[in-house]
Parts: C-alpha cells; structure tokens; sequence
C-alpha cells in the first residue's frame, strides 16, 4: 500500500512539473499530432468492425442470418440499394455506436465459447436474439429504420391503400413505431408462439 | 438346325422390336400433339434453342375483393404475399386474417372452417389442416391466359336456353 502511494507520488511529481528539455512548442505539436492519429486510428478500426466482410468473417453469421437476408428486399432490390449489417443493428450516433460496440463484447464472449456454433444451437437462440432486436429498436423508436424510412418524406398516396392506412394511423399517432408491425423483414422469424400481436 | 438361333440373333431381333415399337408410340404421339396445341412453357421451340424468357408477370395489388367463380372456390388473395412467412414457427397471414386481428385492419377474417378439426369439432385456434393459406389461396397476377379457359359459371348454365 505504501509502495503504491509513493508510485503515484511520484508520478505526480513528474506531470505537475514544468518539462526541462523539451519544448512547450514540441509538447504541443506532438501532442495534437499524436491526438490525431489516436483518434483517427480509433475510429478507423471501429468502422472496420462495421464492415459486411467483417460481420460476415464469423461462420455463425454468414451461414445463417446472412443467407437468410439474402433473399430480402434490403439486399437485393429494383433501386440497387443495400442496407448492410451494421446499417440496422449499430446505430449511427457516435455515443450510441460505442455503448452498442460495448454491448456487442459479449459477441465476442459467444463466439470464443461457441454459443451458437451450429445450426441447431442458433435455431435453439432464435427467438431469444430475436427478442433483444426487437426490445432495443422498441426502445429507440426504430431508430435503424428511420434512419433511411423517414417518416416525414412517406407519400401516402403512393403507397397501397393498406399500408397508407396503417402508416397514417397507428405509426402518425406514435401509438405503434416500426418493429412492431415489420418483424421478419431481413431475417426468418422464430417460434413466434406468445409474441405480443401474433394470433393463431 | 437351330444354330441361327442364337443368343445374338435373338438379342438382334429383340432391339429391332423394340425399336419399331417405339417408332410407332412417337409416331402416335407426335399426331396427338399436333391435334392438341398445348402452350408449354417453352411455347414448342427446340430444346436445343436459347429462349428469352417471358418478364415475370406483376402480382396483382388492389386489395378488391374478386368474385368467386364457384361457391366453393378458396377466395383468391387481392395483394402481394411474396415475403409471407408461413412455417411451423410463424403464419404471418394471421396477423391480419386471424379473428381477433382482422377488424382493426379491415381485413377478411378466415372462414369458420379453418377452425374445425378433421372430427368436425371447433378449435379455439386455427386447424393444422387449414394452417399452410396458399395450398388453396393465391394471388393473381396481371397476364394472359395461356389457352382458352371454357369454364361456365353454375349461374349461366341454369339459365332458361335461349329461344
């Protein structure tokens, strides 16, 4: 306990006093420039962590969810777009994009342990995973959706009178947000036996 | 004597059989097949020939009832049910069409039949025998016919010949 005192003691000493040899101009400079790089670097390894290659480099993925988005309209469409992985399941603000980074650790845990390395074990997790998408984009209010669907520029003329209907509706009044009708779209669903608005 | 017949010969005679015979059936059916012009889905060009296909027709989207050609006809789907999940773990056509569902989207519910079970008995949900929707209900889509269809509707027929 001492000795750890003195350490940080001693550390003190030497940040709270003035440099001897070196420049306040050097400090600064380098100071900015290794700023720079280190958040630069940063960022630039977490995008690549928000790439399809990389969501896709685990066989859990690519064998799975990823086959099934295949056949949706968010991959293959008459416009050409595509919504990729994280283009859903990360959100694009930057606070947000680190507390989901977090979260997504225990991905990583998943995989080291293999927790749904086969095709029986996922089918087994489904609905579980499932129900995590569903409660965090309940929660953000289809935040991931809206990114791209905004509400503000849906023309309701242009869309089936159904849809117009349910859009001018339930989703305008805010008494339902996306999720809550559209499960399903990029993946297959699971069980859906006792989900809220599934009836038989 | 009988040295001609040997197992050669008659495996000869054999195939020659077998060749007139079916000489004879592709003869008969080349006359039947151009008696009757069925349109194939390769509208009768050799298989040998690169085909364009034909553009995939447009599901028909209109959410109007259409009439039933019969009273026993499973009513056709008036919109687009491409993405519809129907498996043993979800039947999204009963997040519209189920009883309690399809008030609040106007939708058609299904049919008090769909509940019964095969000893004629009413099932609180929908009967597995009725659960798989496009067996019987499907959509239309905006083409052709590809031959003439000659059915007559019950109605035109028990009406009084005309004098």
């Amino acid at each position: 306990m001492k000795n750890i005192l003195a350490l940080i003691k001693l550390g003190w000493q030497i940040l709270s006093r003035p440099a001897v040899h070196l420049s306040l101009g050097f400090l600064v400079i380098t100071g900015f420039v290794s700023g720079v790089i280190f958040w630069g670097g940063f960022n630039t390894a977490m995008e690549l962590t928000n790439t399809e290659a990389f969501c896709i480099s685990c066989h859990e993925m690519e064998d799975n969810v990823y086959m099934e988005l295949q056949s949706t309209i968010h991959y293959s469409n008459r416009s050409g777009v595509r919504a990729i992985c994280s283009d859903c399941h990360v959100p694009h603000a930057w606070s947000d994009k680190i507390a989901r980074k977090m979260q997504a650790s225990k991905e990583v845990w998943g995989k080291i342990f293999g927790t749904i390395n086969t095709r029986e074990k996922f089918e087994n997790k489904r609905r579980e995973l499932a129900e995590h998408e569903w409660a965090r984009l309940k929660a953000n209010n289809s935040l991931e959706c809206r990114n791209c669907h905004e509400f503000d520029s849906m023309d309701f003329t242009r869309q089936s009178k159904r849809a117009a209907f349910q859009h001018s509706g339930a989703l305008a009044s805010g008494e339902k947000t996306c999720i809550d009708c559209h499960k399903g779209i990029a993946h297959k669903l699971p069980d859906m036996a006792g989900v809220q608005g599934i009836s038989h | 004597m009988f040295k001609i017949f040997t197992q050669k010969w008659l495996t000869g005679c054999f195939g020659l059989g077998l060749l007139g015979l079916s000489l004879f059936v592709s003869g008969v059916s080349n006359a039947q097949a151009q008696d009757v012009q069925i349109a194939t889905m390769r509208d009768n060009i050799l298989l040998t020939e690169e085909v364009a296909p034909p553009a995939i027709a447009k599901v028909e989207n209109k959410d109007l009832k259409r009439m039933r050609d019969y009273p026993q006809q499973p009513p056709t789907v008036p919109h687009i049910i491409s993405k519809y999940q129907i498996d043993k773990n979800v039947n999204q056509c009963m997040d519209c069409h189920a009883r309690d569902k399809a008030s609040d989207v106007q939708a058609t519910p299904v049919g008090v039949s769909h509940y019964l079970n095969r000893e004629d008995e009413y099932q609180a949900g929908m009967s597995p025998r009725r659960y798989f929707c496009t067996q019987c209900h499907v959509t239309q889509t905006e083409s052709k016919p590809l031959i003439d269809n000659v059915f007559v509707d019950v109605n035109d027929l028990m009406k009084p010949a005309a004098k």
